[in-house]
C-alpha cells in the first residue's frame, strides 16, 4: 500500500477528484492547506500600507491505495491538476505498512 | 410643538444610534481575528455607558445653563428640569426630551471612533474609565462651546453644523494622543497585521452611511427644507469622497480596494458633517474630493511618523474633521441656510478666520485634556494589556471568548 498526497491548486479539486473516481479511487481525505513553494506569495495593499502574503492557500488530497495503481494514478493527478503555471503543486508517495477499518476491523487491502 | 419635527427627529436618534454598532462592524472586520470581539464591544459597550454618563451629568454639562461660556452647570443633573415641553432655543418645535435623546447618541459615538486608535491593546476596564472620563472632560466642553446655549464658540459665529468640533475632530485628536501613550502594537512593522474581514468592514461602511443622514440631515430638528439640502449635501460628499479615494490608490498602487471605497465614503461623510446644513450639493461634492484626498495622504502620514494609529482616526476623522470645519468657511452660504452665515467664497473672509480658531482651539484642549486622563488611568490601573495578553488577543484574555469556532 501507498499513501499518494497531492497539493494542488484549489479550483482543481473537483476535476481530479473526478478523474480518480473514474479510475477506481475509493475514498480521498481533502484539508484546505497554505504553504509556499517557488511561486512564493504575493501583494496585497490595506489603506497603503503594502503586505508580502508568503502562504498560498492550496488543497491537500491524501489517498492509500494499492501499489499496481500507483503509477496510474499519479499519471492522472498530473493530466488534471496540471495548469502549465508556476503554483501547479506537487506530488509525494510514501510506504504505508497496514490500514483498518474501524466498523468492521477488516485490515490490508480490503480496508481500502 | 410640531408632530411632524418630533418624529423627524425621533427617528434620527434612531438612525445615529445604529451607526455605533455599524462602526464596531467598520472597525471589527478591519482587526486580527483573535481581537474581533474585543474591538466590537469597545463600541458596542460604549452605548450603554455614555447614555447613562448623557442622562445624569452629560445633557446637563453640554446643554445645561451657561457657565462663563465654558460649560453647562449640573442643574439639568439626572435630567431634572428637561421635560416634554420644548426647549425655545434648541429645537423649539420637539419635546426637549427629544432633542437631549438626539444628542445622546452623538456623545455615544464619539468616544467609541477613538476606539480605533487603540485596537487590539487596551485592557477592558480602563477602557471603560477612559471613556467616561473623556466623554465628561472633553465631549461635554465641547459639545457646550459650539451647540449650548451661550457657548463661546457658538456666540463667536463658528458654524458647526453637526459635529466637527466635538465629534470628528476631537475623537481624532484625542485618537493621536492615545496613538502615541499606548504605543504601537507588539509586532507593528513586521507581522502581518491584515484586516481579517473586509465583508463585515463594507456592511459597516454602509450601516454608518445610513446613519449618517440622521446624524446630519436630523441636525436641522425639523422636518423641512434645511434637513433635505444637509441629507443631500451629506450624500454627494460620501460618493466623491468614495470615487476620490479608490482613484488615488489606483493612481499609487495601481488597484481599487473595497476598503479604499469604505474608507473613502465614511471620510466624506466625516468632512461634510460640519458643513453639511450650510452649503449646496456642487460645494458638497468638492468638499467630498478634499475629503478623499486629503484624508488619504492623512493615513499615510502614520507611516511616515511612525505612530500606530491603527485604525486610522486621525487620518479619517482628524483630517475630515479639520478639512469639514475650514471648508464651512469657503463653501457656506446663506442661500442655502439663512440661519447660517457666508463663508469667502460668498463674500464673508472673516468666516474663515471663526472657523480656524474653532479648529485650533479643538486641537489644543482636546490634546492636552486627554493626554492627561491617559496619564492618569495608566498610572492608576494601565491601559495596556500584558505582552501575553496581546499575543492572545482581546477575545480571549478581556471577555473569556472567542468570535469564530472553525
Amino acid at each position: 500500500m501507498k499513501k499518494i498526497e497531492a497539493i494542488i491548486k484549489p479550483f482543481k479539486l473537483t476535476e481530479v477528484k473526478e478523474a480518480l473516481n473514474r479510475l477506481g479511487v475509493q475514498g480521498m481525505t481533502v484539508s484546505e492547506v497554505k504553504g509556499f513553494g517557488r511561486q512564493r506569495g504575493h501583494k496585497e495593499v490595506y489603506r497603503g500600507a503594502e503586505y508580502q502574503i508568503d502562504f498560498v492557500p492550496k488543497t491537500r488530497i491524501e489517498i492509500v491505495l494499492e501499489v499496481s495503481l500507483v503509477a496510474d494514478a499519479v499519471k492522472v493527478i498530473r493530466e488534471t491538476a496540471r495548469t502549465g503555471e508556476i503554483g501547479d503543486g506537487k506530488i509525494f508517495i510514501s510506504a504505508i505498512e497496514d490500514a483498518i477499518r474501524i466498523r468492521t476491523g477488516e485490515s490490508g487491502r480490503d480496508a481500502l | 410643538m410640531n408632530t411632524g419635527d418630533t418624529s423627524f427627529v425621533l427617528v434620527s436618534a434612531a438612525l445615529v444610534m445604529l451607526m455605533t454598532p455599524g462602526l464596531a462592524l467598520f472597525y471589527g472586520g478591519m482587526v486580527r481575528g483573535k481581537n474581533v470581539l474585543g474591538t466590537i464591544m469597545q463600541s458596542f459597550i460604549i452605548i450603554a455607558l455614555i447614555s447613562l454618563e448623557w442622562i445624569l451629568w452629560g445633557y446637563s454639562m453640554a446643554f445645561g445653563p451657561d457657565k462663563f461660556g465654558i460649560i453647562g452647570g449640573l442643574e439639568w443633573f439626572g435630567l431634572m428640569g428637561v421635560g416634554l415641553a420644548p426647549h425655545p432655543v434648541y429645537a423649539p418645535t420637539v419635546p426637549h426630551q427629544v432633542f437631549m435623546i438626539y444628542q445622546c447618541m452623538f456623545a455615544v459615538i464619539t468616544p467609541a471612533l477613538i476606539s480605533g486608535a487603540f485596537a487590539e491593546r487596551m485592557r477592558f476596564g480602563p477602557f471603560l474609565l477612559f471613556s467616561l472620563l473623556w466623554a465628561t472632560f472633553v465631549y461635554n466642553p465641547l459639545a457646550h462651546w459650539i451647540w449650548g446655549d451661550g457657548g463661546w464658540l457658538g456666540r463667536l459665529g463658528a458654524l458647526d453644523f453637526a459635529g466637527g468640533v466635538a465629534v470628528h475632530v476631537s475623537s481624532g485628536v484625542a485618537a493621536l494622543a492615545a496613538a502615541v501613550i499606548l504605543g504601537k502594537r507588539k509586532g507593528y512593522g513586521t507581522e502581518e497585521m491584515r484586516p481579517h474581514n473586509l465583508p463585515m468592514t463594507l456592511l459597516g461602511a454602509g450601516i454608518l452611511w445610513f446613519g449618517w443622514f440622521g446624524f446630519n440631515a436630523g441636525s436641522a430638528l425639523s422636518a423641512g427644507r434645511l434637513a433635505g439640502s444637509a441629507f443631500v449635501a451629506t450624500h454627494v460628499a460620501g460618493c466623491t469622497a468614495a470615487l476620490a479615494w479608490i482613484a488615488m490608490e489606483w493612481k499609487l498602487h495601481g488597484k481599487a480596494t473595497t476598503l479604499g471605497a469604505a474608507s473613502g465614503a465614511v471620510a466624506g461623510l466625516a468632512t461634510v458633517t460640519p458643513a453639511a446644513g450650510f452649503v449646496g450639493p456642487l460645494s458638497a461634492a468638492l468638499i467630498g474630493l478634499m475629503a478623499g484626498v486629503g484624508c488619504y495622504l492623512g493615513i499615510l502620514a502614520k507611516n511616515r511618523f511612525r505612530y500606530d494609529d491603527s485604525l486610522d482616526v486621525v487620518g479619517i476623522h482628524g483630517v475630515g474633521g479639520v478639512i469639514g470645519l475650514v471648508a464651512a468657511g469657503f463653501f457656506a452660504s446663506t442661500l442655502v441656510n439663512p440661519g447660517g452665515a457666508d463663508g469667502l467664497l460668498f463674500g464673508n473672509p472673516s468666516q474663515l478666520a471663526i472657523q480656524c480658531v474653532a479648529v485650533l482651539t479643538t486641537i489644543v484642549y482636546t490634546f492636552v485634556i486627554t493626554y492627561i486622563l491617559l496619564k492618569v488611568v495608566d498610572k492608576l490601573f494601565g491601559l495596556r494589556v500584558s505582552e501575553k495578553d496581546e499575543i492572545v488577543g482581546l477575545d480571549l484574555s478581556q471577555h473569556e471568548e472567542t468570535g469564530y469556532e472553525f
